[in-house]
Parts: C-alpha cells; structure tokens; sequence
C-alpha cells in the first residue's frame, strides 16, 4: 500500500511536469496546426540556461539563500527561453503559414536537431549535476515521502495552470486567442492581429516550458542537451491523449500519464511476475495512446474534428 | 526520344561506373555510396504511405528495424548460442540464402506494417503521426530490452557475426578478383543495392499509375470523397502501410548482411524523422525527388565529415565533424523548407491536399 501511495505522489509530479509542457504544445496546435518539435528542446535550454546562472550567482553571492537564486535563474531562463521561442516562430514557422502542411513540420524537427547541437556546442555533451537548493529533507506522508522541490512542483504547476486558465478566459489577450484559434480571418476583421497573437502564445509557451524543463532537472538532478527529448515527446501524448487544442485536456492527460507511468513502472514486475522490468516504463505512455486513440480519436477531453487533420 | 535514351543510359553507366572510381578513393566513399542505396530504398518505401497515401508515418524505422533483426537472427550464431534446442536443430547453424531473406523480410515487415495501420484507421494528421511514433519507440524499446528474460535481441549489445550476403555462390563479404582488376566487396554489396533499388523503383513507378496508386492518391485528396466513390479505404490504407513497410523490411536486412551487426542504436527516432526529412525535402509522392532528397540527405552530410577536420582544430576540439554534420543537416532542413516548401524537386501536378493552406 505505501508503495501505491508513493507512486501517485511520484506520478502528480511527474504528471504536472508533463502538463505544463503539454500546455505549450496543445496552445500552438490550437491556433496554427503545428506539432511544434522544437517545443522540448525549449525545455531543455530553459533548464541549462539556469543551471549557468545559478552557477553564477553562487559564485557572485556565496551567501544569498537557496531559493532567491533559484527564482532569479528561474526568471532569466524564462526570458531566454521566451526570446528564443519567439525568434524561432519568427524565423522558421511564420514564412510558411501558407504552405503545405509537412514544410513547417520538417523546419520544426530541423530547429529540435539545431537546438539540440547549439546547445552540446554550448554546454558540452557531458551530465550537469544540477544543484539542490531548497531542504532536501523529504517529508512523511502517511508512509510515503516527498521531497519540498517536489511540493514546490506541485504548487508552480496550480499557479501556472490557475493564472493560465485566468489569462485564456478572462483577458483581452486571451479572448483573442481563442478567436484566432477559431478563423484567424475572422478575427483579423475584428482587430485582432492574429501575428501579435501568435508570438504571444510561443512565448507563453515557452515560459511554461522553461519552468518545466528546471522542474524537470531539479528534481532528477541532472541536466543536458539531451533532456528535452523525452519529456518533450511525452507532454506531446499527453495533449493528444487529452485532446489536442484543449487546455484542460492537455492538464488531465499530463496528469493521467504521469500517473499511469509512475504506477505502471511501480507494478509492471509483480504484474508480469518478473518478465518484464521497470526498464519497460517508456513504453506505457505510447500504448496508452495507442489504446486511447484508438478508441476515441479525438483523445479524452477533444471535440470531433471531422476533416482538420 | 531518342535524346531520352542517350540520357538514360548515360545515367546507367555513369551509376555502374561510380563505385569503381569512389573505390580508388578509399572504401569509405564506397560505404557511403551504399547506405545512400539503402536510404533511396528506404525513402521510396516511405513515399509510398506519406506520399501515395498521404498517412503521415513517424514509425517507419521500426520496419527497418524488423528486417534487419530478421536477417540478424537467421544468419548469425545467436540463436544457436542462447537456444540449445535451435543448436540442436540446426548443427551447423542457420545460414539463410538471400533469396529467402528478401522475400521473408518484406513479408514479416508488411505484417508488422499492416498490424500497425490497423488500430490507426480511423486516425488521420497529426493524431496518426504521433501513434506511429509511438510503435516505433515500443520496438525500439523492446529490442533494447528482449535480452532477458529469453534473449532473443541480445539487448543494447546488439546481434553480432551476421554472415554476408552470398549469391549464386559468391560472397559478397569477400573481394572479387576479375581480370586481374580488384572489386572490393563493399563495391559489390553497391551493385547488389542498385538492383534492388531499380526493382523498388520500378515497383513504385508501376504503383503510381496502377488502380491501386490511383485509388491511394485518392484517398490522400479527399477521404470521404474516395470513399463515396466507392473506394474500400480501409483496406487500401492497410496495404499502403503493408507495401510501405515491405520496403523497410527488405533494406533493413540488406542492412544487416551489410554491417554485419545489428544494435537497436540504428533505430531511433531521429532516423524515422530523417527518412520523413528525405521524402519532405526532395519532393513528397514524386519519385525522382525523393531519391534526390534521400542521396542529399544521407550522402553530403558523410561528405561533409571530410571538411571538418581544419574546423575543429580552428574551435579547438567543440565544432567536432559529429556535431558538425548535424548542424549541417538541420540547417538544410530548415533553409531548404523556408525557400522551397513544396520540396527541392516537387511533382508537377501534385494535388489539393499539399497547396492547402493550413
């Protein structure tokens, strides 16, 4: 029974993770049509950004408090990572609004591959310990235990989630974007500027993502070039298994994945007695697509679509 | 007319004549003559899901992965090794010709081809990308797991001591001496994968104009349309994957016989993604684009490992030719799309479904 207990805590965080990634994919496939690849290698800048700075900062202020560099480094990965989100739809998804759906996909797994090797250019190929500061002390909870940074994952991801929800239903921002999700043509003739609205939502995207990809190296300890990848592949099931293009499915499927993966990989050995190990645990998340979309292709949460794709 | 023949078989000499120049140059160059082979084969296999079809598959690596496994396992000391009963079947070891590899591979990977486009009919887009993706990732991982609690894939280690390919008697593994003139063997797996590669094309030529083809072509422009017509698209769609796959399957195992060592390293995602790069960048559903697309893709990128030896003594040791190489290919990618969307060399009258605005 502890184990179960420990598993769901390992799989809310893990699925929160997955959620605030997902987000990013799931907003600009709504308003564009565009698996945007590169979305995991934003990730994973945002984490290496910050693990510079707080290198930094260590060095320029020995005496400064763990989570006051923590939320400066997080602050100016954000920005980064925004930046470069925004110049890489700029640069590489923009010129080809109108043009056949596969041309932006192809320069999308292109910006994922120079992504990825700028970065090993950068920051060297080899594993960055990722420094732990906050308590490491874990917590107990009825048997089980979990760690402040995860508690604080769990929190960023409500805070995220909440000023998300906020800003989509409430603001003038995301009042156009849901118009320009619905007919950019439309909402261009109400005043929208639907290029404005665009680069808006990269940006979002990329802030949640870089949050993410630090939550992501803080709780496992380490960080790399190549650390986007999965985590990246993962949160894009996640908005498909939630339906993607819907902001609350991307959040239920992010959740629901983590859950399933950390309670799979906890039991898959007992289940097969012993036949299969917890080196199989990547593999739950692409058959839980497989047998969700199978059965309601439009993923859990997803309207019909009838001929989008 | 006749224009047309001088240049076709200008071109036949010209291709039966490269590796024995490249060969003057090093075996490297051969090497790298071959893999663009198999990538072509590759490619075309693909061209015919995303291109004829129009299914979008980010899997297709796993097809490549069946048949090099397959040809991995039925002639190498493998199974022998870790199966007495398959030791005592077979004493001197399973050492299968390549008239029965070609056509059990192209089987065994249409079958495998064909399980996946099953439970993926009702799905189109992105919906069916993204499921691709994740069967080719579930055989990845279980060729990167299968080595216990039975090993069958030997793990990460990989299947080793795969013989080479032998026909009509002669090995290909070995150097052939003709007219007192050397022919290395890689030079004659390249003719090998030239025969197999003009047969594939053929094949897909043959396709395009067949009812089949038609029929696939129609589907990809307007499914309901299609199947208002009369079109059984879910048994066509079926086949698109099971023929698409076959191609995988059957330069996955000349893969194999070629490298002599399988390990599920070769098949990542990143190499599904490069075949999609092949058929995207050259031209989707026209042939000689997607050959151009596949030769550019797999051959300059080995070219340019040439050039960066004096790079990387100029950034001391970070721009390597490894990292070199894919910054290069990236990129291509991205500069290639942003100038020609449609591809390098796109079809001439290619349909509605690629000029729509998305």
């Amino acid at each position: 029974m502890d184990i179960l207990l420990q598993q769901i805590i390992n799989g809310l965080v893990l699925g929160s993770m997955y959620a605030l990634i997902a987000l990013g994919y799931t907003m600009v496939y709504g308003i564009i049509q565009l698996i945007n690849f590169a979305h995991g290698e934003v990730l994973m800048i945002g984490a290496l950004t910050s693990w510079s700075c707080i290198g930094m900062m260590q060095g320029a202020m020995p005496g400064a408090p763990g989570w006051v560099i923590l939320l400066l480094a997080t602050i100016i990965a954000c920005i980064v990572a925004a930046a470069l989100n925004f110049v890489i739809e700029k640069v590489a998804y923009r010129p080809l609004r109108s043009s056949p759906r596969l041309a932006p996909l192809i320069t999308a797994i292109g910006m994922s591959i120079l992504l990825q090797t700028l970065a090993m250019i950068i920051w060297k190929p080899n594993y960055k310990p990722y420094p732990t500061l906050l308590p490491s002390a874990p917590f107990e909870l009825g048997g089980a235990y979990i760690t402040p940074t995860q508690i604080l994952i769990l929190g960023v991801t409500a805070v995220a989630l909440a000023s998300l929800v906020y800003l989509v239903n409430y603001t003038n921002l995301g009042r156009a974007m849901r118009a320009t999700a619905e007919n950019p043509r439309v909402a261009s003739l109400m005043g929208v500027k639907p290029d404005m609205v665009i680069s808006a939502t990269f940006i979002i995207g990329a802030i949640l993502a870089a949050i993410a990809g630090i939550m992501y190296a803080s709780n496992y300890g380490t960080a790399q070039h190549t650390m986007g990848f999965l985590p990246g592949l993962k949160a894009f099931t996640a908005a498909v298994f939630g339906g993607i293009g819907n902001l609350a499915g991307a959040v239920v499927g992010g959740i629901l994945l983590g859950l399933i993966e950390a309670i799979g990989s906890g039991y898959i050995g007992t289940l097969t007695g012993g036949l299969l190990g917890s080196n199989y645990t990547d593999i739950f998340a692409f058959i839980v697509l497989i047998i969700i979309l199978t059965l309601r292709p439009s993923g859990l949460l997803g309207e019909r679509v009838a001929d989008r794709a | 007319m006749k224009n047309n023949k001088t240049t076709w078989i200008i071109g036949a000499v010209a291709l039966l004549v490269l590796p024995l120049m490249l060969q003057f140059f090093g075996n490297a160059w051969v090497r790298i003559a071959d893999l663009a082979l198999l990538y072509v084969m590759l490619a075309l296999g693909l061209n015919i899901v995303v291109g004829y079809a129009g299914l979008l598959d980010l899997g297709y690596v796993a097809f490549y992965a069946v048949g090099a496994y397959l040809f991995g396992l039925m002639a190498s000391p493998h199974l022998a090794e870790n199966f007495a009963a398959f030791a005592a079947m077979f004493p001197n070891g399973l050492h299968t010709s390549l008239w029965l590899v070609i056509p059990v591979a192209a089987l065994l990977a249409a079958f495998f081809g064909a399980m996946l486009g099953a439970p993926t009919l009702k799905l189109r887009g992105d919906y069916l990308a993204i499921v691709t993706l994740g069967f080719g990732e579930i055989i990845r991982i279980f060729l990167n797991n299968l080595d216990q609690p039975v090993n069958l894939t030997n793990g990460p280690k990989g299947v080793g001591q795969i013989d080479s390919v032998k026909i009509f008697g002669l090995d290909l593994g070995k150097r052939l001496e003709l007219f007192g003139f050397d022919i290395n063997s890689v030079t004659l797996y390249y003719y090998l994968f030239l025969v197999l590669v003009v047969i594939s094309i053929i094949i897909c030529y043959r396709l395009q104009d067949s009812r089949v083809g038609r029929a696939w072509m129609a589907i990809r422009e307007d499914e309901i349309a299609a199947k208002a017509m009369g079109i059984n698209t879910r048994n066509l769609k079926l086949m698109a994957f099971a023929m698409g796959a076959s191609f995988g399957g059957v330069s996955g195992a000349m893969f194999g016989a070629f490298q002599g060592f399988v390990s599920p390293e070769s098949f990542s995602l990143m190499e599904s993604v490069m075949i999609v790069a092949m058929v995207v960048l050259g031209g989707i559903g026209h042939i000689p684009g997607v050959i151009l697309g596949a030769v550019l893709l797999s051959a300059l990128p080995e070219v340019l490992r040439y050039v960066a030896g004096p790079l990387q003594a100029m950034t001391d040791g970070r721009l390597d030719s490894a990292i070199l190489r894919q910054l290069l290919i990236a990129l291509a990618m991205i500069i290639v799309m942003l100038l020609r969307p449609r591809g390098l060399w796109p079809a001439p009258d290619h349909g509605k479904s690629l000029t729509q605005k998305i």
